[in-house]
């Protein structure tokens, strides 16, 4: 939107080694571009050697948060330096990747899916083809090494977390919560709405890239039977199977594998 | 003499794992830093055997970790309130922390319990272990760093160097245990809160629950009210985020933290402060102080002003007002059973000094 353009981003603190940079508290495309832009403008300078004692930065879909040694630089002094940045016009977004991943909507693999078909109004079915159905975007990744925070479902499956978070969501759970869906690349605690499994790895600290997924690549899901998701599991651990298998080319990007 | 020493470890004690400084520039791809809770325990330890600054040490919660020197003699030191012994041919003898012991071939270094606090920081002379991510501290739930990306277990080997120092070092005085309020700053969703609700929670007294580890630390006491909704779009965490989930009451994050969350966060400890809220033992009690962001900036710089202070009073370890040197030149041999056969404090030696 042209007349966000300009808007002057809030500063927060965070303590004495951080703060951060917000453009905006909603999940939204245009605020997310902002991010970008500062993050890479930000890359640049730091790259050039222009601020000395930035730790790291760490975008999400509405704030750039930057992390510093107190004992080199200041919050004051790179607020200064940052702050011709701030208006950063986004760089040509390179067109993301796009994944297909296989997904297993069955049984044991998504416990919430009754529930959460009771509470859109849908069959499990139509629950399936929604959050199967289109093409989506990593917007971030956080939370966990690779954890890739997904959007934007169907305005349908829109529903807050569970209240009751659960104390152990086994790795690969495909999750919904607020419009988002997620894969949960390591067994943890989780509040999101447990739907299937994917049983491709999402982070390998021997990678160049550890994490599978970057922000901006496109996700479709591919609905996968127990059986076949067990096959796959199974060829993913012995290595028979590389993760880049469900990179789809821009040639192939209609079809299914 | 062949082979590298390697110091195995005979118990975990409650829980204890491999950290360094943590791994930066990873947390766009959600890695925590990890990284040990107290820099500056770590840095006395490393100081105190001779190793250079961010060398791995081992972190130990509650004590009853257990290490034996196996294929040579390893120098350790131990930093943190800790009550040490140490068995030596079949004999155990008590052995106080902020020093270094030089362990020969089949010594048990024992953490027998912690006097203050939870952590005890454990260095090891030489220890090389290979970094995952520029680091090699443990976050388990990824598997990276440490031993194979675990936390210790009984049977883990860290290869250590064979020890070439004779004397032993004691650090002049143990960094004084501090009562004072944890200092926080506002923010970064302080808004989400009334005036009222910041006030309280920072005239409030919290208790720190059983669910306390190297992720977070929860506490129990006033309730802090959300102003709109509990939940926010998922923003960036730190070390030291005061998180406040929708039953009002706080998660203060540490080292092994979720990179993002969805919690309005009150407060952030800073920096200087975090160590204690990682010390502070379930049923301790919390209060906190807010103070602005500068004045943060200003209290990290002038503790480090601290700790080089304290790393720089570090001197040879003198027994019974015996320089130490000597006792080894007089007799090499047993030279290892009398440095255990007092139990030397810091203070103590003072004292035997004057």
């Amino acid at each position: 939107m042209a007349a966000q353009s300009d808007v002057t981003p809030r500063l927060l603190d965070c303590g004495d080694a951080a703060f951060t940079v917000e453009f905006g508290d909603r999940v939204d495309a245009a605020l997310l571009a902002k991010v970008n832009a500062l993050d890479a403008a930000v890359s640049r300078m730091q790259s050039a050697g222009h601020l000395p004692g930035l730790i790291e930065t760490m975008p999400t879909f509405r704030s750039l948060t930057l992390f510093f040694n107190p004992l080199i630089t200041g919050r004051a002094a790179l607020i200064e330096a940052l702050q011709p940045l701030f208006n950063a016009s986004a760089p040509a977004s390179a067109r993301g990747r796009l994944w297909q991943l296989p997904a297993c909507y069955e049984g044991e693999a998504g416990p919430d899916l009754a529930a959460t078909a009771q509470a859109v109004g849908a069959s499990v079915e139509e629950l399936v083809a929604l959050h199967s159905g289109g093409e989506l975007r990593v917007y971030m990744l956080g939370f966990l090494p690779g954890f890739p925070f997904i959007g934007d479902l169907p305005a349908q499956l829109r529903l807050p977390r569970r209240p009751e978070p659960r104390v152990r969501v086994p790795s690969g759970s495909v999750a919904i919560a607020g419009g988002l869906t997620a894969i949960y690349p390591w067994e943890s605690p989780g509040g999101w709405h447990l739907l299937g499994r994917c049983p491709v790895p999402l982070f390998d600290a021997r990678r160049e890239s550890p994490a599978l997924l970057a922000a901006g690549d496109g996700v479709r899901f591919v609905p996968v039977s127990t059986a076949e998701y067990h096959r796959l599991d199974a060829a993913h651990r012995t290595g028979e199977l590389d993760p880049t298998h469900w990179l789809r080319t821009a040639a192939d990007a209609g079809r299914t594998p | 003499m062949s082979g590298t020493p390697e110091l195995e470890v005979l118990s975990p004690g409650a829980y204890a794992t491999v950290q360094d400084l943590g791994r930066r520039g990873h947390r766009r791809i959600g890695v925590p830093w990890a990284g040990v809770l107290d820099p500056r325990l770590m840095r006395i330890a490393n100081a105190l055997v001779g190793n250079p600054d961010g060398t791995p040490v081992i972190e130990s919660f509650d004590g009853g970790l257990q290490l034996a020197a196996r294929g040579g003699s390893v120098r350790v030191a131990v930093a943190g309130d800790a009550q040490l012994e140490v068995s030596h041919a079949g004999s155990a003898q008590k052995l106080a922390a902020w020093r270094s012991v030089t362990l020969a071939d089949g010594d048990v270094l024992r953490v027998r319990q912690m006097l203050t606090g939870r952590i005890a920081v454990v260095a090891v002379e030489g220890l090389a272990l290979p970094q995952m991510l520029g680091s090699a501290s443990t976050y388990a739930r990824a598997g990276l760093g440490g031993i194979d990306g675990k936390t210790l277990a009984a049977g883990a080997r860290l290869p250590a160097a064979p020890s070439a120092a004779r004397v032993e070092r004691m650090l002049g005085a143990a960094p004084p245990p501090s009562t004072a309020p944890i200092r926080v700053v506002a923010g970064p969703q302080a808004d989400h809160f009334s005036a009222e609700t910041l006030a309280a929670f920072a005239d409030a007294e919290y208790r720190v629950t059983t669910e306390a580890d190297r992720m977070g630390v929860r506490l129990d006491g006033l309730a802090l009210t959300h102003t709109g909704s509990p939940e926010i779009v998922s923003d960036a965490t730190v070390p030291g985020s005061i998180q406040v989930p929708g039953n009002g009451r706080p998660i203060i994050l540490l080292a092994d933290a979720q990179t993002a969350g969805g919690y309005p966060k009150i407060a952030t400890v800073i920096g200087p402060d975090l160590p204690r809220v990682a010390w502070a033992r379930p049923g301790q009690v919390l209060r906190f102080a807010l103070i602005d962001a500068a004045e943060g900036e200003r209290i990290a710089r002038a503790t480090e002003v601290e700790t080089l202070a304290l790393l720089s009073a570090l001197r040879p370890l003198l027994v019974g007002g015996i320089d130490e040197a000597a006792l080894y030149t007089a007799n090499l041999v047993s030279g290892v059973v009398h440095a255990l056969a007092s139990d030397v404090r810091p203070d103590n030696a003072d004292q035997a000094r004057a």
